[in-house]
């Protein structure tokens, strides 16, 4: 007997360094969608919780684990080995391994419940940042500032800002998980889902919830700015896009941009003559008056990682459902000098 | 059995007779045949969803590959998962449930053999519909788009194999309105839709064919509590179905008007609620998991205490425990909602249900501990896959209450950190069960052993690939992997692992194939049986391996739990078993007496008409999904004649022909009511 419970002491400790062992081992260094690291109050708190339940999880685990260990190499069958005594219960121990469990859950259930309501809506005053999911990307719109953008959720750091979602088609399912957790996108309903983050910062988000074809392709960054840049963010994205000088190449694209269809899906502000281009198609895209602003385009999947934007752009508007398969966004056979042109009228839509 | 040229008067055809061949398989009513029939069709599907799941893991095996098409990917997920849950668990379990439920309780066959024949071709003739949609499904692009001029890359875009992108591809659960009329037009998701509804039917006939027989066909002495514990998990999983079918069933036939007849109910911009499918569908989502579980939980409670020479420890616990599982199991479906938005009310009181659940799960475990605890443990292959069970099955248990954590739930939910949980469960649950189980009964079926060394070869190399496999979709899933995911970023980081995860699906494959290899080499040329090869505990042991078609020579009158055991041990003072001396004068006498009769036995007839049926189900939905054609109009009604005669036909033809002179119980009786409601 003791002799066995020095084993199973010994296999304890191993199981648990084992343990350790394997949390070291696992954790993905830039992992860039994680949820161990979380960078706000609301990730945060998720994230203690989740490492407490896993904790407990653990040590019921090794616990089984253990006895399994320790039975079947005791009980083995061995020859000259006895005839088990027929043992058919114990009303005692079954009480004892229905209570504890009990009891354990009944620990676990209090703060559950509690960061349920704790985490769940908005505060009334916080900033308000509408998102409607499209297959495959999700438009970002500040009402309270009229700012119509794309793929990039900007944000004041340490401060609240609530994501009212809705969703343009099918469903969709937000998650930056340095943040928050997932609320899911649904159409001709209303979620919320607070953002916080303590310091400035790009989170990845991702669509967690199969939404077609190119669900994998459907992503999105969070940038959390110092508020002073934040302001400065609001101001530069409620001008409107200067045209560009007659003559110019930049010029020559915007003509590819007004002529080839494009406005048939993406609107742009303009200030001066020609107006605002707003499409009336039933399969709006992003707008792109000040495309160059945003990091990342089509759904936060391009540029690929060491690609420049011109490259991806190139890429991209040769044949768009080559790169996103099923993008609503055709194949508009333009030529290699249109593409060129229109590379250089986006990037300078700053 | 001498057969008369004469045919009743009520008969159509003249009764089918052989014994051999491909006719006799045709019209079995026979559990056993029926049984045998199952396995082999789950396990032909085990292969086409591991095939599936192999291309899959390819695909995943670098960051931004492209070894599949977009489409084809997410073809292949959505029938990978299918195929898992209603081609290959359900039907294993069922195979398990028809050919040892009878042998179990002591009957000579189920409450009604040719009912049980019914849901056996319904099933097979559904999983032709299901798997007939790689030939004839299509798969278009969103209502509209098609007018937008390359939309569609040519040749569905990067990656190869992107015929198979013409098969549903709105994922096993089919979320709406993904998988709705608009988003993915085509008949692709209408023969999953219509595929669904007839092997829920195949269940759905099979689970009141199984209550009934546990009710009404046990042998004389065997009271409820007396009854093995596999018997027991398969009774309530049948309530399980038979509580849960009915709720897929409607939800189903909404989907299938939505996108055939423009009914509208998950449509949001006509006013429908894509939620409400979600709650439909894991309503019955949710049991659906026990459906799965329960059946392997009652094996490893028949392997167990055979192995470790000990009576199932908490017999009743465990038997009790398995209820309040089924029972709960009811109220816990929104625990696959978490992030869709419904209110904290709901979220805290479902992830307080789902808690719950954990409690009788527990004590399942613990109880297995008991039994094994002071055992004499023989490590067969069929025990190391039931120790394997505990084990695995702990870990998809804990990561399971991992997620009634809400707001942990919140990171959890739509990653590949859930693909790990279910696996552990379903897999290294479900799975690990169903190898015990054939390990066990495989003398039952062929007389023979399966090969131990082979056997423990197939074990260990399953247990490694398994974990290798699953166990990384852990911290993958946390750390940015979300489900159902063509492609993968390489900044996310994930590659690594995933190549330890895809290594480990071609060791599991290299399993089967050491599986399969011992298979076919035992059923031939394995070693004899003989009546009892593990000195085992429960009456399936009582008549001679393999089963002899009437199972059993005489009546049993059981006297207890444990009944074979009891007859052939007693206990010493200190609670140690004593080999009676008559102990081999019994044994020989029972093979002898099964093996020859003393009295003709009566056994139901086989019929032609539950083959019949079944052929006409699937005729009438091809003519749904085609109903907008002549051809379609056609196929519903010839399907709808040919279920309609053949319902006449069985109604019309006894249960057992006169000269069988099959009047010893009111099997017929029963069985003409059932055959009304069909009708």
């Amino acid at each position: 007997m003791a002799k066995s419970g020095r084993l199973g002491r010994v296999l304890t400790l191993l199981g648990l360094a084992l343990l350790l062992g394997a949390c070291s081992l696992v954790e993905i260094e830039d992992a860039a969608l994680t949820s161990w690291k979380p960078a706000g109050p609301n990730a945060e708190r998720i994230d203690d919780l989740f490492w407490m339940v896993f904790n407990i999880a653990a040590g019921v685990f090794a616990f089984v684990v253990v006895a399994l260990i320790v039975i079947v190499v005791r009980f083995r069958d061995r020859s000259g080995a006895k005839e088990p005594k027929q043992l058919h219960g114990n009303a005692r121990l079954e009480v004892v391994w229905t209570v504890i469990p009990a009891l354990i859950l009944a620990t676990i259930a209090v703060p559950t419940v509690q960061s349920v309501f704790d985490l769940t809506g908005c505060d009334p005053d916080s900033m308000r940042i509408q998102l409607t999911g499209h297959q495959w990307w999700f438009e970002v719109q500040y009402p309270d500032y009229g700012i119509d953008t794309a793929n990039v959720v900007v944000i004041p750091a340490g401060e609240e800002a609530c994501l009212e979602m809705t969703s343009d088609d099918v469903l969709h399912n937000f998650w930056a998980p340095a943040l928050h957790g997932k609320r899911y996108l649904v159409p001709g309903q209303f979620t919320e889902l607070r953002l916080e983050s303590y310091e400035p910062g790009e989170f990845w988000a991702h669509c967690a919830e199969y939404c077609g074809l190119s669900h994998s392709l459907m992503r999105a960054r969070v940038l959390a700015l110092a508020p002073a840049d934040f302001q400065a963010w609001v101001e530069a994205q409620q001008q409107p896009a200067v045209l560009p000088a007659e003559g110019t190449q930049a010029w020559e694209g915007y003509q590819v941009f007004v002529n080839k269809g494009c406005t048939q899906c993406h609107s742009y502000r303009v200030d001066g003559e020609g107006g605002n281009i707003v499409p009336a198609d039933a399969f709006n895209g992003p707008d792109l008056t000040h495309f160059a602003s945003r990091n990342v385009f089509a759904g936060a999947v391009l540029p690929e990682y060491g690609e420049s934007r011109e490259d991806a752009l190139r890429r991209w508007l040769a044949d768009p459902p080559s790169v996103k398969p099923g993008s609503y966004m055709p194949n508009l056979a333009l030529t290699a000098e249109e593409i060129d042109n229109l590379i250089v009228f986006l990037e300078e839509s700053r | 059995m001498t057969a008369t040229a004469e045919r009743p008067a009520t008969s159509i055809f003249r009764r089918p007779r052989s014994k051999t061949g491909l006719w006799s398989w045709i019209t079995t009513v026979d559990h056993k045949r029926i049984g045998i029939m199952y396995g082999y069709a789950a396990f032909f599907f085990f292969i086409v969803g591991g095939i599936e799941a192999l291309l899959l893991r390819i695909q995943l095996s670098q960051a931004n590959a492209e070894f599949l098409t977009a489409g084809a990917y997410n073809a292949l997920f959505t029938m990978h998962g299918t195929t898992m849950v209603f081609l290959f668990v359900m039907p294993a379990s069922a195979a398990f449930m028809n050919y040892m439920l009878p042998l179990l309780v002591g009957a000579r066959d189920v409450a009604f053999p040719r009912l049980n024949a019914l849901s056996w071709w319904v099933f097979f003739f559904g999983a032709i519909f299901m798997y007939s949609t790689f030939f004839f499904g299509t798969s278009l692009p969103p209502a509209g788009v098609e007018g937008v001029a390359g939309n569609l890359p040519e040749g569905g875009g990067p990656g190869s194999f992107n015929w198979l992108a013409n098969s549903p591809d709105g994922g096993w659960f089919g979320y709406q309105p993904n998988a709705g009329p608009f988003y993915t037009p085509g008949t692709a998701m209408d023969f999953w839709a219509g595929g669904l509804q007839i092997l829920g039917l195949s269940s759905l006939v099979s689970s009141v064919n199984f209550i009934v027989t546990t009710f009404n066909m046990r042998a004389k002495g065997m009271k409820l509590m007396r009854m093995p514990v596999f018997a027991w998990m398969t009774t309530v999983t049948a309530f399980l179905l038979l509580f849960s079918l009915p709720i897929i069933a409607v939800a189903l036939f909404m989907v299938t008007t939505d996108r055939q007849f423009g009914s509208l109910f998950f449509a949001a911009q006509n006013g429908g609620d894509p939620i409400l499918w979600q709650h439909l569908f894991w309503l019955f989502g949710h049991p659906e998991v026990y459906i799965i579980i329960l059946p392997p939980m009652g094996i490893v409670s028949e392997v167990m205490p055979a192995f470790a020479r000990k009576p199932l420890f908490g017999y009743s616990a465990v038997v009790f425990a398995g209820a309040a599982i089924a029972f709960l199991g009811f109220g816990v479906w929104a625990h696959h909602m978490f992030s869709s938005g419904i209110t904290p009310v709901a979220q805290a009181a479902f992830g307080l249900a789902t808690m719950t659940i954990a409690i009788p799960t527990g004590i399942k475990i613990f109880n297995w501990l008991g039994t094994l605890w002071g055992g004499r443990i023989r490590f067969t292959p069929a025990m190391l896959f039931a120790i394997g069970f505990i084990a695995m099955f702990t870990i998809g248990g804990l990561s399971g209450v991992t997620h009634s954590i809400v707001p942990a739930d919140w990171q959890e939910t739509d990653t590949y950190y859930v693909v790990a949980h279910f696996h552990y469960v379903i897999f290294g649950g479900a799975v690990f069960g169903l190898f015990s189980g054939l390990y066990y009964w495989f003398p039952k079926y062929s007389g023979r052993l399966l090969d131990e060394k082979l056997g423990k070869l197939h074990f260990w190399l399953t247990f490694i690939g398994f974990n290798m496999t699953f166990a990384p979709m852990h911290w993958l899933g946390l750390q940015g992997m979300v489900r159902r995911t063509w492609k993968y970023a390489p900044e996310m980081g994930l590659e690594g692992w995933n190549q330890v995860v895809t290594a480990g699906a071609f060791i599991i494959a290299l399993a089967m194939l050491v599986f399969m290899y011992n298979w076919r080499k035992s059923r031939r040329r394995g070693t004899v049986a003989g009546m009892d090869p593990w000195d085992a505990r429960t009456i399936e042991w009582m008549t001679p391996n393999p089963t002899p078609e009437h199972n059993f020579s005489e009546s049993l009158e059981i006297t207890s739990l444990d009944h074979f055991w009891h007859m052939k041990y007693e206990e010493d003072e200190e609670g140690r078993p004593v080999r009676r001396a008559d102990a081999d004068e019994i044994l020989a006498r029972l093979e002898d007496i099964g093996n020859n009769p003393r009295e003709p036995i009566h056994l139901p007839s086989p019929s032609f008409f539950p083959f019949l049926i079944g052929l006409g189900v699937p005729l009438i939905f091809y003519g749904i999904v085609y109903h907008t054609s002549l051809v379609g109009k056609g196929l519903i009604v010839l399907g709808a004649l040919i279920v309609l005669a053949s319902a006449i036909g069985w109604g019309i033809e006894p249960a057992d022909e006169p000269h069988y002179g099959h009047d010893d119980h009111d099997e017929e009786h029963g069985e003409e009511e059932v055959v009304e409601v069909h009708g």
